[in-house]
């Protein structure tokens, strides 16, 4: 019944995130292919999976999370430890990344359940407050973290690097402020791109199942669903907590992208978080494939317009606000309908003529 | 046994004594009304049964077990479902998911075989379509199944909650107003489903209402309520040519 429409629609989706990566082959094998454009393909796959996550818990679950990044940051810093820490046990790199984010998932969406179970009961506002929090909280307490390793094991610091009394053959992983370096750039676009698809295919399936629809009719109206039964805290939990654990394997994708891994305000602060948003709700809130394009088209667009120089941020503020109106204003989804009905019926008055 | 006893029931808020003292017997596929002027406490009296507030005093009962004080949630599962003065639909959702959220707690498979979308999420979602689309035929809501919840005209948005609280699978059907805002066909017409789903469905039903005609035509005991307190009980015809009730409709 509804379920075909459903998976036509999702595999559009499916469809344009392939159709991309075939275009960016092609690109690449004539030679269309400028050093930054490349450069910028990785974190176009993040963005659209930090997106895609963060609408399960804004769109799907109805409620303001402003600690995206906050996740971000902890499934790159786990994820990226742990390929340190392993590199002379695991010398195959391909195995050591992707155990790195599955890692880097469980990580953050532990932090997830942890974070959730205090702030779920918190509503609108209040939430977004203390999720703005954690996401700062996080970063600066990464930010004074020493992580040592020698033969007698982990050495754990607050201080600095001397703090933490390793021996001659100790090396430190993560230090300080200046974060985790060397690790190893294992991140490529078809990694990144199959991450990408697998992000769609968990939110996308999960929506339209038993789960999905119990976590939309919590957002709809949390009176009536409880009054049918359905265990509120549970759903709520469980959708942030994947919502996090996406929001992870985006940070270990991030950080086997880069050779060095630091916190910063301007990769894991409110700013990111801010932007994630902004992809989302220009996307449309619920609307997975808007998300990522939105995530897209807004990461691309200062890149492209780099010559421009001056006038960037200005042209990328104009397009969002148009894309807002178009996307969100009443005025402007009249006069799509409307064409999209002249559309229809053209078609339909095609086809009777074929017949 | 009774389906539902409740016993010296009471709830303040502040100093107002909302509910007092209230206790009511209701038997197995009773159609049992609730009725009272404006703020008599009706409506209290549902978020009471159905644990949206927990009472002061007093005890409920559902089919011989001790429901009090338990959540919302525990208590749908234990039987009681119930619908809205002010309708609560999900908006978003469309009409047959509306029913299918209703049927969450009948119909399982984990998160994973959903994410999955093994055997069993197939299977189940199959059976779940086609319970969901039975409740919808007996509202007349089948045709209209695609529809977003939201898009309903009001009358059937008022069915479908209905709906919605029956894929609940419960003993005990509690209707907020069902026919507020209907015209007197629709009210005629929800009338017969009421009866229909009684008998059909094997249901005990109380109902608040103010629409007297759907009262004496359909419920066959009443209680009216008054200031929180009990006015008088019974049979529905004694209740309604009761003075006190006429007095306290229509002042002295």
């Amino acid at each position: 019944m509804n379920k075909n429409k459903v998976r036509i629609q999702n595999g559009i989706t499916y469809g344009i995130v392939v159709g991309c990566w075939i275009l960016v082959q092609i690109m690449d094998k004539t030679g269309h292919m400028t050093s930054l454009l490349r450069g910028i393909l990785v974190p176009l796959c993040m963005y659209s999976i930090l997106a895609i996550s963060l609408n399960l818990t804004v769109g799907i679950l109805g409620e303001l999370s402003l600690g995206h990044a906050g996740f971000m940051c902890v499934g790159a810093f786990s994820g990226a430890f742990f390929t340190k820490c392993m590199e002379n046990v695991l010398p195959n790199l391909q195995l050591r990344f992707f155990l790195a984010i599955l890692i880097g998932a469980a990580v953050a969406g532990i932090c997830g359940i942890l974070i959730g179970i205090p702030v779920l009961r918190l509503k609108g506002d209040y939430l977004a407050i203390v999720t703005l929090a954690f996401g700062e909280i996080i970063k600066n307490l990464i930010n004074v973290m020493y992580i040592g390793l020698d033969k007698s094991g982990f050495h754990f610091s607050i201080k600095d690097t001397m703090s933490l009394g390793m021996d001659e053959t100790g090396v430190v992983i993560i230090k300080g402020a200046q974060g985790i370096t060397g690790t190893p750039k294992a991140a490529t676009f078809l990694v990144a791109t199959i991450l990408l698809l697998i992000t769609l295919f968990i939110v996308l399936n999960l929506i339209h199942s038993r789960t999905g629809r119990a976590i939309m009719s919590i957002r709809d109206n949390r009176i009536a669903a409880e009054s049918i039964g359905i265990n509120i805290t549970k759903y709520k939990l469980m959708a942030f907590a994947i919502s996090a654990a996406l929001a992870g394997v985006a940070g270990v994708l991030y950080a086997h992208n880069l050779s060095t891994l630091a916190a910063t305000p301007k990769n894991f602060g409110y700013n990111m978080s801010i932007m994630i948003l902004v992809f989302v709700v220009l996307g449309g809130l619920g609307n997975i494939r808007g998300s990522m394009i939105a995530a897209v088209v807004l990461t691309l667009l200062p890149e492209l317009l780099r010559g421009l120089n001056d006038y960037r941020m200005l042209i990328y503020a104009i397009v969002l606000i148009v894309m807002m109106l178009f996307n969100s204003s009443p005025k402007a989804i009249e006069v799509r309908s409307v064409l999209l009905e002249r559309f229809h019926k053209k078609k339909d008055t095609g086809a009777k003529e074929a017949a | 046994m009774a389906m539902l006893e409740v016993k010296n029931l009471g709830i303040s808020f502040g100093g107002l004594k909302a509910v007092d003292d209230f206790s009511v017997t209701i038997e197995k596929g009773q159609l049992y009304g609730l009725i009272g002027p404006n703020g008599a406490g009706k409506t209290t009296i549902f978020n009471l049964l159905t644990g949206v507030y927990r009472p002061d005093t007093g005890a409920i009962f559902l089919d011989g077990q001790n429901i009090t004080g338990k959540k919302t949630t525990e208590i749908n599962q234990d039987g009681i479902a119930r619908t809205f003065q002010n309708i609560r639909l999900f908006k978003e959702l469309n009409v047959l998911d509306n029913v299918k959220a209703g049927l969450h707690n009948h119909y399982h498979y984990s998160t994973l075989e959903g994410i999955l979308r093994l055997p069993r999420y197939h299977h189940v979602e199959k059976q779940m379509d086609m319970r969901a689309m039975e409740l919808l035929k007996v509202f007349d809501l089948d045709g209209e199944w695609d529809y977003k919840a939201a898009n309903l005209p009001y009358g059937k948005q008022r069915k479908l909650e209905i709906a919605r609280a029956l894929a609940t699978e419960p003993k005990l059907l509690l209707l907020d107003e069902p026919a507020a805002g209907m015209n007197p066909n629709e009210t005629a017409e929800l009338m017969e489903t009421i009866r229909f789903v009684r008998d059909n469905f094997d249901m005990t039903i109380l109902l608040i209402e103010h629409d007297m005609k759907l009262v004496s035509g359909i419920c066959e005991q009443l209680t009216v309520l008054n200031f929180g307190q009990v006015l008088t009980q019974g049979e529905t015809s004694e209740v309604l040519n009761d003075k006190r009730v006429i007095t306290a409709y229509l002042g002295e």
